[in-house]
C-alpha cells in the first residue's frame, strides 16, 4: 500500500434519524470527568462516552477502523484527550465535512490522521457510505473510495504542514527537524 | 490588498508573507497552561526535552483555575505536577487563588493589544476583548510552544459583521451575545476571525467586550475583534492593567470572506436553551419555566460588573425558597471589588453561595453541577448535553439569572 494511503472498516456517527450528527463537541467524546486522566491507555474506555446512541462504541470498534461524523466534530475545548482517546483505540482515520479549529490541531499535532470531506453528509444521505463499508483514501490525491460499494468520492488533500507533522508522528518530532531540540 | 485586524496581528509575529489559508511559523509573546491540559503539558515537555530550558521563562506561565482549590486528589496532583516543573524552571504560577486565566493575563497587563498569547483553555480567544490573539491549545501545542516559543498556525479568513442599532437596559451585553450567537449561528463564523463594527459593540465595557468575545468559540469562531472603542475603556484598561490600550485596525482595502449586517434594535433579554448555546429565544417565550438553580461567574460573566447587576437585581430579596444560586467571581481582584462595594454582602443577605474565584462548572471542577432532572440557568456558555451534569442548563445574563432565582422559574427583571 502506498505510504499516502490509509484503509479500513467505517463508522458512521448517525443519529436516531439516520443523520450524520454535527456539532459533538469535546465533552461528548471525552467527557470532562475524566480529564485528570494522563495516561492514553486508560483513555480508550471513555471514548463517545456522552454521545447518546454511541456509549458502547469503544466496546464494538476494531483496530484500524475510520470514523466518519457530522460537520463541526469536536467543537468546545482543547483537551487532548478527546483525540488520543481514538489514538488509544488506534482508531485509523476521522473524516468530517469540517472540525471544531483547536480539535483540529490537537490531532494533527499528535500525527492522528484527521481529513475533511465537504460531501460527506450528501455521501451519508444517500448511503454511498455506510456503517460496516470498508473505504480508501488517499490524502495526498484526495481521491476516496468506498470498497465495498465501489463508489469513489473526494476529500480535501492534506495540507503540507499537515502531511509533514503526520510523516514526522508528531509535532514533536517534527519540531526537532526544524531544530526545536 | 490591505490585511485584517488578525493577518496584522500576525504578520507582527512572523517573517512570511500573511495572507488568509497560509500556515505561518509564528512566535508566541505569552505561553500558558492550566491545571487542566497542564499536567500533560509537563508530561510531553518531560518527555520530549528532558530538563532543558523553556524558551523564555519570563513569557511562560501556569494558571490554575479549574478545579482550585483542589476538591479532588486526582487534581491535588496534577497541580502539584505543574508546580515542580514551574519551580525547577522558575517560571511564575498563578496558583489556585489567583481566578480564571485568560481574565488574571488581562489584569496582570501580560494580554495586551497586538501580541499573542496561547493557553491550554479553549475560550483563551477571549483575548480578542483587549485586541490580543488569544488562542487555545491542547497540550501538545502548548509544550511545544513553552520550548519553541512559536506556532505553525493557518491564517483564518476574516467576517466583517456590522451591528445596526444599539440595545439599553433591561438588556445587557450577554443578551447582545446570545442575540448574535443565534444570528450567526455555528456557520457563517466558522473557523474564521470576525470583526464587530456598530455602536452597540463600540460602547461595551471591558466587562461587555469580555462577554463578547468569550463566545465567539461557540460560534466556532477562531476569535473575535472589536477594533472601535471609546475613551471609557482606554481608562478602564489602564486602570485594571496599567497598561496603555490601542487596538490594530483593518486596512481599508482589507478583504473579507463575507460581510453581515445584524439589526439589533429593540434587542430584549435572550435565554439559550438545553442543548445548544446557539437555540436562543426571547426571554419572554420561556417564562414560568421551572428552575433549580441558577449559577453566576465564569469566564463569560464572572467580573465585577456582572455580579454588580445581579447584587441589584437580588439587593434587600431573598431568593426563592427552595432554589439555590451560586456565584463565582472571575479573579481575586474581582473578589476584592465586590468586597469592598458591597455586592458580597448583598449577593450573601439574599442567599446566595459565593464561592472563591475560579472557572466553576464549566468543566467538572467547582460548583454549578447538575444532578439528572435538575435545571440550571446560568450565565456560562455553554449548555451541552451532559456537560454540567445530567440536568439541564439555561444559558442568559445575571440579570436574568438573578430574577430568576427569585421567582423560581425564568423571569426577567420586569417582573420584579
Amino acid at each position: 500500500m502506498e505510504e499516502s494511503v490509509l484503509s479500513g472498516r467505517i463508522w458512521v456517527l448517525l443519529d436516531r434519524k439516520e443523520r450524520l450528527i454535527e456539532d459533538i463537541d469535546t465533552d461528548q467524546i471525552y467527557h470532562n470527568a475524566f480529564l485528570h486522566i494522563t495516561e492514553l491507555s486508560q483513555m480508550g474506555q471513555y471514548a463517545l462516552g456522552n454521545l447518546e446512541g454511541w456509549k458502547d462504541f469503544p466496546e464494538k470498534v476494531h483496530s484500524g477502523d475510520i470514523l466518519v461524523a457530522g460537520r463541526n466534530f469536536g467543537a468546545g475545548s482543547s483537551r487532548q484527550q478527546a483525540v488520543d482517546c481514538f489514538t488509544a483505540l488506534n482508531i485509523g482515520l476521522i473524516l468530517a465535512p469540517s472540525f471544531g479549529a483547536i480539535y483540529f490541531r490537537n490531532a494533527v499535532n499528535s500525527g492522528f490522521p484527521v481529513l475533511k470531506c465537504a460531501a460527506l453528509d450528501e455521501l451519508v444521505a444517500k448511503k454511498a457510505l455506510e456503517t460496516g463499508d470498508k473505504i480508501e483514501v488517499n490524502f495526498r490525491s484526495g481521491e476516496g473510495w468506498d470498497i465495498s460499494k465501489d463508489i469513489s468520492f473526494k476529500v480535501e488533500p492534506m495540507s503540507a504542514v499537515q502531511y509533514d507533522i503526520l510523516k514526522a508522528e508528531g509535532l514533536f518530532n517534527y519540531g526537532k527537524k526544524l531544530g526545536h531540540e | 490588498m490591505g490585511k485584517t485586524v488578525i493577518e496584522k496581528i500576525i504578520q507582527g509575529h512572523t517573517v512570511e508573507e500573511v495572507k488568509p489559508g497560509k500556515i505561518v511559523w509564528m512566535d508566541l509573546d505569552i505561553r500558558s497552561a492550566r491545571d487542566f491540559g497542564g499536567p500533560n503539558v509537563v508530561k510531553n515537555y518531560e518527555r520530549e526535552y528532558g530538563e532543558t530550558p523553556v524558551a523564555d521563562k519570563k513569557k511562560t506561565y501556569f494558571t490554575f483555575d479549574l478545579c482550585v482549590p483542589p476538591s479532588s486528589l486526582k487534581y491535588a496532583d496534577n497541580q502539584q505536577i505543574c508546580r515542580k516543573f514551574a519551580r525547577k524552571q522558575g517560571i511564575k504560577v498563578f496558583d489556585v487563588d489567583c481566578g480564571i486565566g485568560s481574565h488574571v493575563l488581562v489584569e496582570e497587563g501580560l494580554a495586551q493589544a497586538g501580541t499573542t498569547v496561547v493557553g491550554t483553555d479553549s475560550h483563551m480567544n477571549i483575548l480578542g476583548a483587549v485586541g490580543c490573539f488569544g488562542q487555545g491549545m491542547g497540550d501538545v501545542d502548548i509544550a511545544f510552544a513553552f520550548r519553541s516559543g512559536k506556532t505553525w498556525f493557518e491564517i483564518p479568513e476574516t467576517v466583517k459583521v456590522l451591528l445596526k442599532g444599539s440595545f439599553s437596559s433591561p438588556a445587557t451585553a450577554k443578551d447582545l451575545t446570545l442575540y448574535i450567537l443565534k444570528k450567526l449561528g455555528t456557520k457563517k463564523a466558522a473557523l474564521k476571525a470576525v470583526e464587530f463594527y456598530g455602536e452597540a459593540v463600540k460602547n461595551l465595557t471591558l466587562s461587555g467586550r469580555i462577554t463578547f468575545c468569550s463566545m465567539v468559540t461557540e460560534m466556532a469562531g477562531i476569535i473575535g475583534f472589536i477594533p472601535e472603542f471609546g475613551d471609557s475603556l482606554k481608562s478602564e484598561i489602564k486602570d485594571i492593567s496599567g497598561i496603555k490600550f490601542s487596538h490594530h485596525q483593518a486596512e481599508k482595502d482589507s478583504s473579507y470572506a463575507d460581510e453581515v449586517e445584524i439589526d439589533i434594535s429593540g434587542l430584549v433579554p435572550q435565554v439559550a436553551v438545553p442543548f445548544s448555546p446557539d437555540n436562543v429565544q426571547d426571554v419572554s417565550e420561556l417564562k414560568g419555566v421551572k428552575i433549580d438553580t441558577g449559577f453566576i461567574g465564569s469566564c463569560t460573566n464572572g467580573r465585577t460588573e456582572d455580579l454588580a447587576l445581579a447584587a441589584r437585581i437580588l439587593q434587600g430579596k431573598k431568593i426563592k425558597e427552595g432554589v439555590t444560586l451560586k456565584v463565582v467571581p472571575a479573579t481575586r481582584r474581582v473578589y476584592k471589588e465586590i468586597l469592598e462595594k458591597g455586592i458580597l454582602e448583598d449577593l450573601f443577605r439574599s442567599g446566595a453561595v459565593v464561592s472563591n474565584p475560579g472557572c466553576s462548572g464549566c468543566a467538572e471542577g467547582h460548583m454549578g453541577l447538575t444532578g439528572e432532572g435538575e435545571v440550571q440557568i446560568s450565565t456560562g456558555n455553554r449548555n451541552f448535553a451532559g456537560k454540567q451534569g445530567k440536568g439541564k442548563t439555561y444559558l442568559a445574563s445575571p440579570v436574568v439569572v438573578a430574577a430568576s432565582c427569585l421567582f423560581g422559574s425564568i423571569s426577567s427583571q420586569e417582573d420584579l
